[in-house]
Order: structure tokens, then sequence, then C-alpha cells
């Protein structure tokens, strides 16, 4: 049978780094086809190849075994190919219907435009189950219904190839499985899916066959009928992997963290959280697990002091200013809170100041760094080279900005600087987001020496694996609340995921 | 993404930036029939070639040493203080109303003084577009703006209806009393037996200016404020993330920045006029914005390109003095500089990163 | 104010809200693309000279449009250049854009014509001339209405009616055409744009060319038709008053309308009267000079209802990898 898509010899690179390098594919029509690799394997930029967002150095593209130049988005839509990215591509104040016809109205003028797309909306729902209200505006959508959105597009556009990037990321697990009921429908149509994601569970729960990417190689194609999850982690990372890291159990002390009925709402009224209860002891490690969105985020916010809310949190039995904006991420820290945040490069770095700059960031207050508003620039910088020194910070040249640091690096600044003020209680979010495993390793035992040490830790990350392997117990949040609370040792995966989706699971707690 | 050494970015983008700048405007002169090198001649000839040239070379600097250190605190806070213009006007109301209400016994007590009150003024002009920026998301460049206007508006107001002398047709308010003169670099390098123009209005403001382009440094570099202006500057969520309060830094940079744009009016109303006129700042404000884009916000790139502009503003006085050159071929260079510097600084910068970045690609681990 | 006085108020508010509305509506499009410009004003200024410079020499006023509407379209390329093609910072560009406009158009017109930076005055075929409506005259008598039609509508110059023509024009490109919904989805997330195969850089040059024309327009009106030849400076800050009227109508066309009546009815007033009594307090010009300033603070503010700009505006669009 012709090949949907053959890619052969493809290779792409950003400046030094190669992103995508002699790469080669088939896929069959009406299979769905996974594509596995850490982040920054270069499975999205092989994607965007596909879809003509960028143009590859090298190599070429055969669809249904004709040779293409998908040089833009407007080709690759000729050749029949489709995509959802990961971060949707809508106009949130448009409605679902403009957003459908953008760049594939008939004619120039729009009201038989929409009238058609209308009709074909229809048409599509009934086909496939893709039912979206054609009036709506985008930002009144939850996710999963602008996701579905998405895919109506690249239907519309009459798509056969679709490309579906990382798509359960933002979606509980109940969604997931609904997209995946419409995805399976489409390869029975005849339509041809390559699903890009690191979840090895929805490799093997949807896809017929499936590639594996590990920096910018394609390393294997294989039968998901003939592989299993171990396997293909293997593969993944390049060698074995310990699912679970060795660790002494705990030994928990005083109670450190008290929070009851945590509650807080956006800016728009929708509550985040929902009377949040929980505690953290010394010298333990309570994993927060959930789907991204469900006030996770939120909540190391609250805790952190970026965010007032509702409720009353003690730290070692005194009660902490939560509610008024002058309780402030600085108050926090001066109290012997540290926080990782989830996005280093966002927030928990600034990329332009240079290593030792951003070794005292949060803590520029403190009476060593500087003295009547004057920073004691040299202190600091000893304190940062030898700070690189114990963390193996490379290269260990404190003068070097931050964005020239790798990712796990990058991370590693800032766990240090969190890490070395010895807090009473340590918050982490996604420790090891796009991290290399060295790096991840490292992180990981640092965290759990932290621990022994007496400090009580919060630890938010959507990587169940993460969550099992370094929490003494284990909260689960769904919609702002915690849905219930497990001994790490006494759970396990189908459980924590009935709980991420919302559901109470049979004869739990 | 290529890589430059730090000198490159610092010397070498705004040195090619001014070139380009330079030659263009060559070619407008050429265009209305004169000749660049004759013209640049006159001009350093005009500006350069006499202490009279240099005291008003030396006197424009002074101007755009203070706006330009005021566009440049703002921009580490990636704040875009266009109102360096209405900032100095309320600077001028700053000095005029100290130096003709308050009886100064000697002009130094009359300097510190009138500082005071330029440098107030001129920040409080900028606390409303702060506050809103800060608390209401207002877009800081168009309130500014707006603020100039305003300011236009108001001065225009006190000088025709309410600080004008009677009998005055003049809208401007009566000259300062004698003990508020201020020392001009004549009666400064006197003493010291060096000769220098009577007439020109260089006056002491100049050492001040230099001062606070050091005060200027310390704060950016040395300071805890300046660091938290900086870190806020380059990534508002980080600053949140680190305890930095948004509303603070806010206003407190815009404060320092419009303070520093008000203290350019001891150097004209009180050094050179005397008096406070309607025009008095004379477009200084918007100068600011040039030297700062070509001093790359740095105290000291700022005082170079101050200097360039005193240069290019006295020299292109001359030229129209002397050839059929108007004076509005400095706007055109200061549009051209501001172009180069600012919002074409890609265009310099791509090709210069290209040229540093080494040719063999290496494959950077992570 | 008698009836009279009244009409003639705002006779000259119509005539000032023009070249605020064409103006304002070119940074319409060009914001509604995502694409900040303050650079109106130079791009206004630059059109009046132009054309003030060809109407003389030619001795007419269409050869003299043309011109003004080139000179602004090679600055809004200039703005394209810069902030499209080099993404540079828009709002620096902008300034840029004034400066080079307010310096090179005395330049120019000091080289053409040696009269201090100004151009000769315009006379007859070099400038708009009223343009009658039928039946005005006959219908001067009619009461009420009459006037009003005589003085009011009928005897404006061409493009008096064009720029109000462009409100409705301009609000059915953006709402009713390809077009204008490429348009306005650019500026507000130019990734959705993008991977719908459209070019964004295509879409925003052309957004910033039609902001182009109609500041040529404008600024020819200024030249030829409000007044009779070019003067330094003699935009005087309506660039940023349109600026303002954008803001003040939230981006949308008959908004704008009504934001530029009112600025232009300001003017009005400020030019008609020194200052105002209002029972016993007497407001000075200067009020009505700085208040449709003041009134965009307020705007700004957010105490009269929030003005949310288009959300990718003033951001250069980068791929993401």
């Amino acid at each position: 049978m012709t090949p949907a898509i053959e890619l052969q010899g493809i290779s792409k690179a950003f400046g030094p780094v190669h992103a995508n390098k002699d790469i080669a594919l088939r896929v069959l029509p009406g299979t769905i086809h996974g594509i596995i690799g850490e982040n920054g394997a270069g499975k999205s930029t092989l994607m965007s190849i596909l879809y003509g967002f960028y143009r590859a150095d090298a190599g070429e593209i055969r669809i249904h075994g004709t040779p293409v130049t998908l040089s833009d988005s407007q080709a690759a839509i000729a050749a029949g190919i489709g995509m959802v990215f990961q971060h949707f591509k809508l106009v949130e104040n448009f409605t679902v219907l403009e957003n459908v016809i953008l760049g594939a109205e008939d004619g120039r003028l729009l009201r038989p435009s929409l009238a058609k797309a209308r009709k074909e909306l229809r048409a599509l729902a009934e086909d496939y189950g893709l039912n979206v209200d054609p009036d709506a505006c985008i930002e009144d959508l939850g996710v999963g219904f602008q996701q579905r959105v998405e895919i109506l597009k690249a239907l519309y556009r009459k798509a056969d190839i679709l490309i579906l990037d990382e798509p359960t990321g933002v979606l509980t697990p109940a969604e997931a499985d609904q997209l995946f009921r419409i995805l399976r429908r489409l390869r029975d149509e005849g339509k041809t899916i390559i699903l890009i994601t690191h979840k090895l569970r929805e490799i093997m729960e949807i896809t017929d066959t499936v590639s594996v990417m590990r920096r910018g190689q394609m390393t294997a194609t294989l039968p998901t009928a003939s592989t299993n999850p171990e396997d293909l982690a293997e593969r993944m990372v390049g060698r074995k992997v310990l699912l679970r890291i060795e660790k002494a159990p705990a030994q928990p002390g005083a109670t450190v963290l008290d929070v009851q009925n945590l509650c807080l709402q956006d800016a728009t009224g929708v509550a985040r959280l929902k009377s949040v209860s929980l505690s953290v002891r010394a010298g333990e490690i309570l994993g927060i697990a959930g789907v991204a969105g469900n006030g996770q985020s939120e909540l190391l916010q609250v805790l952190s002091g970026m965010r007032p809310a509702q409720g009353q949190v003690w730290l070692n039995g005194q009660p902490i200013d939560i509610a008024t904006p002058r309780a402030d991420a600085r108050t926090r820290r001066a109290l012997g809170i540290g926080h990782v945040p989830e996005d280093r490069q966002r927030e928990g770095l600034i990329m332009q100041f240079s290593a030792w700059e951003n070794s005292v960031f949060g803590y520029h207050h403190d009476s060593g760094w500087q003295r009547y508003g004057m920073m004691q620039n040299a202190a600091i910088r000893q304190a940062a080279a030898a700070q690189m020194h114990r963390f193996d910070v490379r290269p260990p040249n404190p003068a070097l900005e931050a964005r020239h640091f790798s990712g796990g690096n990058q991370q590693k600044l800032v766990v240090a600087r969190e890490i070395e003020r010895h807090p009473q209680l340590l918050l982490i979010g996604q420790p090891t987001r796009g991290v290399d495993i060295g790096a991840i390793e490292f992180i990981h035992q640092q965290i759990m020496a932290l621990r022994d040490q007496g400090t009580a830790i919060l630890l938010v990350s959507v990587e169940l694996d993460e969550i099992l392997s370094l929490s003494d117990r284990i909260a689960v949040m769904f919609d702002g609340q915690i849905m219930g609370e497990r001994a790490a040792d006494a759970t396990d995966e189908r459980e924590l995921g009935l709980l991420m989706a919302g559901m109470a699971p049979a004869g739990g707690a | 993404m290529g890589k430059m050494p730090n000198w490159a970015d610092a010397v070498l983008v705004p040195v090619i930036s001014l070139l380009l700048a330079a030659i263009l405007s060559a070619l407008v002169i050429l265009a209305i029939g004169e000749d660049p090198l004759a013209a640049l001649q006159l001009m350093v000839k005009g500006a350069l070639g006499s202490s009279y040239g240099w005291g008003y070379t030396l006197y424009y600097t002074t101007n755009f040493i203070f706006t330009g250190l005021a566009v440049a605190v703002a921009f580490h806070a990636r704040l875009f203080n266009i109102g360096g213009e209405g900032q100095a006007m309320l600077g001028g109301l700053g000095v005029a109303l100290a130096c003709l209400y308050i009886p100064w016994p000697h002009w130094a007590l009359a300097l510190v003084g009138a500082t005071a009150t330029a440098a107030l003024l001129g920040a409080a002009w900028t606390l409303l577009p702060a506050y809103l920026q800060a608390r209401r998301g207002s877009h800081i460049v168009i309130t500014t703006i707006m603020f100039n206007f305003i300011a236009s508006a108001l001065l225009n107001y006190l000088l025709v209806n309410v600080m004008r002398p009677k009998g005055s047709m003049d809208p401007a308010t009566a000259k300062f009393a004698e003990a508020t003169h201020l020392p001009t670099l004549h009666d400064m390098l006197a003493p010291l037996g060096i000769a220098f123009s009577k007439s020109a209005p260089a006056n002491i403001s100049l050492v001040i200016a230099v001062l606070a382009c050091g005060a200027v440094w310390v704060l950016i570099w040395r300071t805890r404020l300046g660091y938290e202006i900086r870190a806020f500057g380059h990534s508002e969520p980080a600053a949140h993330y680190a305890g930095i309060n948004a509303t603070r830094i806010t206003v407190a940079t815009m404060l320092i920045s419009g303070g520093l744009a008000g203290m350019m009016a001891i150097n004209t109303t009180m050094g050179e006029a005397e008096r406070l006129v309607l025009n008095s700042v004379e477009g200084a404000g918007f100068i600011g914005i040039a030297v700062a884009l070509m001093g790359r916000s740095h105290p000291a790139g700022v005082l170079l390109a101050a200097l360039l502009f005193g240069f290019l503003y006295q020299g292109g006085a001359e030229l129209a003095l002397w050839t059929n050159i108007p004076r509005e071929l400095i706007v055109v260079i200061q549009a051209l500089v501001i172009l180069f510097t600012g919002a074409l600084d890609n265009m310099v910068r791509m090709p210069l990163e290209r040229l540093f970045t080494p040719r063999k690609p290496s494959i950077k681990k992570g | 104010m008698d009836y009279a006085t009244l009409l003639q108020v705002l006779d000259s508010t119509v005539r000032l809200a023009t070249p605020l509305l064409l103006a304002c509506l070119a940074g319409l499009f060009s914001e509604r693309a995502g694409i900040f410009d303050i650079g109106l004003e130079g791009k206004m200024l630059m059109a009046a000279m132009l054309s003030a410079a060809v109407a003389y020499v030619s001795g007419s006023v269409w050869l003299g449009l043309l011109a003004g509407i080139g000179a602004s379209l090679l600055l809004a390329a200039l703005h394209g250049l810069a902030s499209i093609t080099f993404r540079g910072n828009q709002l620096i560009s902008g300034v840029a854009i004034n400066f080079l406009a307010a310096g090179l158009s005395v330049l120019i017109a000091q080289d053409w014509f040696s009269q201090g930076g100004r151009t000769p005055s315009l006379t007859g075929g070099a400038r708009f001339e009223p343009i009658t409506l039928p039946f005005a005259d006959a219908l001067a008598g009619v009461p009420v209405v009459g006037p009003i039609y005589q003085q009011l509508i009928s005897g404006h110059t061409l493009p008096v009616y064009l720029a109000f023509l462009c409100v409705p024009l301009t609000w059915w490109v953006l709402y009713r055409t390809r077009f204008g919904l490429r348009l306005r989805a650019v500026g507000e997330n130019p990734a959705a744009v993008d991977t719908a195969g459209i070019s964004v850089v295509g879409l925003r040059y052309a957004a910033v060319m039609i902001c182009g024309l109609l500041c040529g327009i404008a600024g020819a009106y200024l030249a030829t038709a409000l007044q009779a030849g070019f003067i330094k400076d003699m935009t005087a800050g309506r660039g940023y008053i349109a600026l303002a009227a954008l803001i003040f109508a939230k981006w949308r066309p008959w908004y704008a309308l009504g934001a530029c009546l009112l600025f232009g009815f300001l003017q009005a007033i400020a030019l008609r009267f020194q200052s105002i009594d209002l029972g016993g307090i007497t407001i000075p010009v200067q009020v009505m000079d700085a208040l449709p300033y003041i009134l965009t603070v307020v705007i700004l503010a957010g105490f009269v209802g929030r003005a949310i700009p288009p959300r990718a505006g003033g951001e250069p669009y980068v791929k993401e990898r």
C-alpha cells in the first residue's frame, strides 16, 4: 500500500542545534501513528516541517506517493494535511464559525462563506460526533471544545492527514477518552492520524504503529502491538530507566504547613480553588497530582505569596496572611518558604541576568546581599560560584547570562538558589519539565536530600511517574478540589488516574 | 541564536547605526545642493572651533544628558517615557516658582532649591501616567504623550493668564532675581586662568548633569532598587515571583525619570533664560529618546550621545546661519538615529550577529 | 449662542473633524492588524507638504493629492519595514517617523521655495473647492432644516465627504469581507492566521499601507482644502488627537466618527471663542485645547468603560519553535 506520508532524510537545524537529523518515516493510510519522545527530542519540529511551518534543510516528503514541497502552511493544507497544535491557534474573540473559515473562505465576502461553513459543520458534527455551537465565542468555550474547533478547522479544509501535538496535555482523562473516540472514528473513516505525545499510556492505548524520537533522531518505528511501555521508555531515553528512585522511608516530624479551606476566584469570577485543605510535615514530600489546569498552579501561587486568596494557612502553627495584597512573595520568603516555580524561564530566572545575579533573585533583600540599599555584588559573586560548583552547573561560569545555559542547568540554578536557603517549606512546581535525564536524576536526589534534612516539601507535577517516585503522600487535584489523598506506597496509576478524572474509585475512601 | 560579544553590542551596533544615519544625512545635504563635507567642517568649526561654540554645544549637551537619562532609566524598567517634554516643562515651572517666590541669599542655595522643585514637579507629572500604567494598564506611551499636550496647555495658561508680569506682552514670567543667576563656564573657569566665552550659555548645570550620570549608574547597577528595576524590565512575571512590587517599581522608576527630565530646566530656565518662557524645552525631551537609544540606556553612553547631539544642535544652528541648510536638518538626523538605533536595530544587528557566530555548527547539549 | 453661530461652529466642526477622522481610520486599520502607529502625525505632515508643493508646481490639486498619498505611503512602508520585516519596536519607529517628517517637510519646502519652510499659497485649481450639493441654495430658505442642509451638509470639499464615506466603508470592509476577517484576526492572534496558511507579513503590510493611504488624504486635505498651502508643523498634534480618538472609539469605526466629531467640536469651540463663560465660571481656551487629551487619559484609565486594544498589538510576530 502507498504510504499516506513518507519522509526521507529530513534534517533541520536552528543555529548550532540540530532539531531533526536524517529522519525517515512511513505512515500507512487509515492508521493512527504515534510519535513519542522526550521534551526537546524534535517531535514538534518534525511536525512543523510536515505542516509547512518550517522548511527542512534537507530531505524529501511524499504525500500518498507524490513528492511535495511544503513551503508554507497553505501548501500543507492543499496537500491534505491538518494540524492541531498544542497551543491552540484560535482567535479568542471570534466565533467558532469565524475561526473555522479563517483562511479557507470562499470568495471575498463573508456572508456566503459563513452560511456554507454552518451547513458543513452540521454535517461534520453528524459524521464524527464533533458537536460545537458554531456561534459561540472561543473565549467562552472550555479547552476540550476549543480543541474540537481545531479539529473541525482541519476537517473543513478537507484534511485527510491529521497531526495532533500533545493533544491531551490540557485535557482531563475523561476529555482525553472522548478525544480518542473521535480519533478512532476518524481513522475508521479512512483518515490518517499522527499523534505526538510523551505519554506512554496514550501510545499503548490508541496507536497502531509508533515511532520513537531521541535527540533529533528517529530511533525506532514498530507496531504498537509488538512493544510495551518499558521497551518504549528505554528507547526514548537511550538506556534503562528506573521508574522509581530508591528512597529511605520518610521520617515525618511536626506539621509545617497547614492549609484549611483555601478558596480562590479568578478575575472572571471562576472558582480556581474550592476549599482546599492539606498539610505537610517536616521531612516529608506531599505530591499534588492532577491534569494541568485543575488548580495546582494556583495553589502554588497562593502559598508562595504571588496571589491573594481566602482561607487559613498556618506555618509552624503560626497563622500567615494570605488575603491582603501585602502578603507578597517577599514576606513569604522571609517566613522560610522557598519556591521553585513551574516555569523557570518566565518566572524563576531573569534570562538576561548573569547566573550570580540570579543566585539572589527573590532574596536580594537579605542582609548578606545588600546593605542600606546597595547590592553587595562581590559577596554575591563569590557565593554564586561556590553554589554552582556544588550543584554541578555547567558551564560553572557565574558571569554567564541565564539564557545561555541549557534547560537542565537553568533548573539547577533555580533549585540551588531555593534549596541552599534551607527553607522550612519548599514549594516545587514541575521540577523536571524540559530537563534532560541526567539533570532530572540530580534534581530528584537534591529534593530527597532536602527532605531527609527535615524540610517539608510540596511537589506539584503533571508527570504521574515523578509524583509516584518522589512523594510520600499524594493528593490529587481536580477542578480546584482535592479529590483524595493516598499514601504513595498504597496506590497506583490506575487509582490516581480515576481521581484525576474527578471520579472517586470504587471502594475508595 | 547568534551571540555577540558585549563590546560589539555596546559599541559596534550604535556606531554602525550612527554611520548609516550620517550617510543618509549626507545624501540629504547633497540633495539640497550643498556639500556634505563642507557642511561637516562648518559644523565642527561652529560647534567645537571656539569656546563660544563649545559653550553652546555643552549647553545643549546638558539638556540632553538630563532628558537622555530620563528616558534611559525608564527603559531599564521597559517603560517608554515619551513625556520628557512635558515633564521638563513642569520642571521649568518648578524652577520659576522657586526662583520667583523665594528670596535666595546665594545662587548655590537657589540651585539646590530650584533643582529640588524642578525634579519634584517633573516627577509629579509622571505620577498619574505611572499609576495608571501600574494599576489600570493604561499604556504609558499614550498617557505620557497626552500629558505632554496637557502640560503645554497648562503652561500656556499659566504664562499667559497668571504669571505674566503686568504690562508685558510676552507669555513669560518676570526675570529672576540676581541672586539666583548661575555661574557660567566663563565664571567657573576664570579663576583657573582658563579663558572661556562670556556669552555662551553653558553653566554649572553641566556639572550637575555629569553627576547625575554617575548617580544613575550607581542607581541602576549598584543599588537594590536598580536591581529590581532591571529585573522588572526584563521579566514582569519573574519580578512578581521574586516579590518585587510592580506598582512600586513602575511609580518609582517613572518618578526618577520625570525628576531627571524636570531637572533639565535648571539649565534652560535658571542658567540661560533666567525667566520661564513658553518654549523653554524646545524638543529636548524628544531628543532624549534618541540619546537614550544611541547610548544603549547606559549613563556613559548617554553622556557621549548627549555630547554628540549637543554638537549636532550647535553645528546645525551654525549651518542654518551660514548656508542654505535649515536647522531642521538636525531633526532629520535625530529621526534617523532613532530609526537606526531603535526601530531598525535588528537590521543592523542581524548581519553583525551572523558575523560573530562561529561557522561550524556544534550540537548544543541539553 | 444663537442658531447661526451654532451652525457656524458645527460647520467648522465638520471641517476640523475631517483630518482627525481620516487619520483615526488610518490608525484603526493599522492597529486592528496589530501594528501600533504613533506616526500618524508624521505621515500627515509629509503628505501635507508634498501635496501642497506638487499642487502649487503643477497647479493641479489632484496631482498634489497623489503626491501627498505617495509621501505618506513611503513613510508607511518604512514603518512596515521597521516593525514587520525587522520586528523593531513599533512605538520607536513611529516616533522616528514623526521626527523624520517634521524635519524633511521643512527641509524640502525650504529647498524648493525658500519661503522659510512653507509653500506658496495655493489658489484656484491647486485647491479643493467646496462642493455645493443639489438644491442647497434653493432650500436655504426653509426654516431650521434649510440652513442645516445649505451650511452644514453642503458646501464642503471633496475629502470631507470622502472621510465621512470612509466610516461605513471601513465598517463594511472590517466586518463583512474576507480581508477584514483576516485583518482583525492578525491583530488578535497572528499565529492563527499563520497556521491557516495566510501571510501575516502580507496582511500587516496591507494594513499599514491602507493606513498610509488614509493619512495621505488627511495630510493633503490639511494643505489643499482646510488651508491654502503648507506651513511648518501644520498638523499641530492632529495625529495624536486622532490616536486619542481611536482609543476613545475603542478601535471601532462608528465610534471613531463620534470621537472625531467630538474632538473636532472642541477644536472648533477653541478656535471661535477665546474663553467660555459658563454661568460665572470662565473656562480658558487652553482647557479646550487640552480636553481631548484629558478625555483620552480618563478613557485609558478605564473609568468610562475600558478600552481593550487588539491583543497582538505592538508585538512583532515571531514563529514559535
